[in-house]
């Protein structure tokens, strides 16, 4: 939901203008997903990586108490999650759907698996054995 | 509103800038479209009812494009559920791109009219500036406010590249009607005549009417 013809900057302000939110907390969000020196590139010329972490900028923009996220982490490197990850979880609720058990479930409270569409499992993350998630995916 | 209306408008400007995408095409059909009327008519220029025709059917030609990309980089790059998620008001959408369009409109119209002048047109422009640009400025508010109803009907439609023109084509008529009426007394070979006020009336009121239909049915339009 970012254009790309714009930077990641100029896609920030715009949202950050539309929402009511300063143009402040944009600048602190773009520093704070480490993509400050491409910042006024067109996200065209950036990667998909830079890309998540700024669209992962632009969904906390105005700070909202929940969050409903696709595969937040996806085309990140381990770094690139590390920072986001926080950022997203930050005094909110946040519902994620993905791909990546391991890093989900150190990162979350309750996980609902889905096989076939139908529930596998729903259960505290910390419950969540080796056997569920092989059940899940095999 | 007005000011959601102004960010709105202002992202879609510097998305043009970026982008180059409607306004080069535009103009580009309408030379295109003008060149070909030039070497058609087989005339070295022309007055009255035909060359009002000509400017009208290139204007409208590119309008239609215009209407084409007026929401494509939303629907392309998710940024209508994006303005949509964000507590704007509809009508301030609207706004925001029939204003886009009008000044599309605008920008092509600086262009191709004096490129009509040199090319087609027999009489002197400058005497018909003083009824012609009032004449396309109330040209201009129609297609906008028609382009800005009919692009957020066609955006949602997997043909939007067939359905915006089908659309806008008929409903652009009676305002094109109106409008080259006007422009046919003002390119008269004996010299511009005064234009009857129920051609200014009519386009201010196609205007008014499309305008009040969008501020109705947007809503419904993009949250469907």
């Amino acid at each position: 939901m970012l254009y790309r013809a714009l930077s990641v900057r100029e896609n920030l302000h715009h949202q950050a203008r539309l929402l009511g939110v300063p143009s402040e907390r944009a600048d602190r969000l773009i520093e704070r997903v480490g993509v400050a020196a491409r910042a006024d590139e067109p996200l065209r010329t950036l990667s998909r990586g830079t890309v998540q972490r700024a669209a992962a900028a632009r969904a906390v923009l105005a700070d909202p108490p929940l969050l409903l996220l696709d595969e937040p982490y996806a085309n990140l490197d381990p770094g690139g999650a590390a920072m986001v990850a926080p950022l997203l979880e930050e005094n909110r609720s946040v519902l994620i759907s993905g791909h990546e058990p391991r890093m989900l479930l150190e990162r979350s409270d309750v996980a609902l698996g889905l096989r076939g569409g139908r529930r596998a499992f729903l259960k505290p993350s910390t419950d969540v054995s080796d056997s569920d998630i092989k059940a899940l995916y095999g | 509103m007005i000011r959601q209306a102004l960010i709105l408008l202002r992202k879609d400007l510097l998305l043009e800038l970026r982008g180059r995408e409607a306004l080069p095409a535009m103009l580009l059909l309408a030379g295109t479209t003008m060149v070909v009327l030039h070497f058609a008519l087989g005339q070295r220029s022309v007055t009255g009812g035909t060359a009002a025709g000509c400017l009208w059917v290139t204007l409208l030609f590119s309008a239609t494009l215009g209407i084409n990309r007026l929401f494509v980089a939303e629907q392309e790059e998710g940024g209508l559920d994006a303005v949509l998620l964000t507590p704007v008001e509809r009508t301030a959408i609207l706004l925001a791109k029939a204003t886009t369009l009008f000044i599309f409109m605008v920008a092509l119209e600086l262009v191709i009219v004096p490129a009509f002048a040199l090319l087609l047109l027999g009489p002197d422009l400058l005497p018909t500036l003083g009824g012609l640009i009032p004449t396309l400025l109330l040209v201009d508010l129609a297609i906008a406010a028609v382009g800005a109803l009919v692009g957020a009907i066609a955006v949602q439609s997997r043909i939007r590249d067939l359905l915006a023109p089908l659309l806008a084509l008929p409903l652009l008529l009676p305002a094109l009607i109106a409008g080259a009426k006007s422009a046919e007394l003002l390119f008269a070979a004996a010299g511009p005549a005064p234009i009857p006020g129920r051609w200014p009336l009519m386009l201010a009121l196609y205007a008014l009417v499309f305008g009040l239909l969008g501020v109705a049915l947007y809503d419904y339009l993009l949250d469907d």
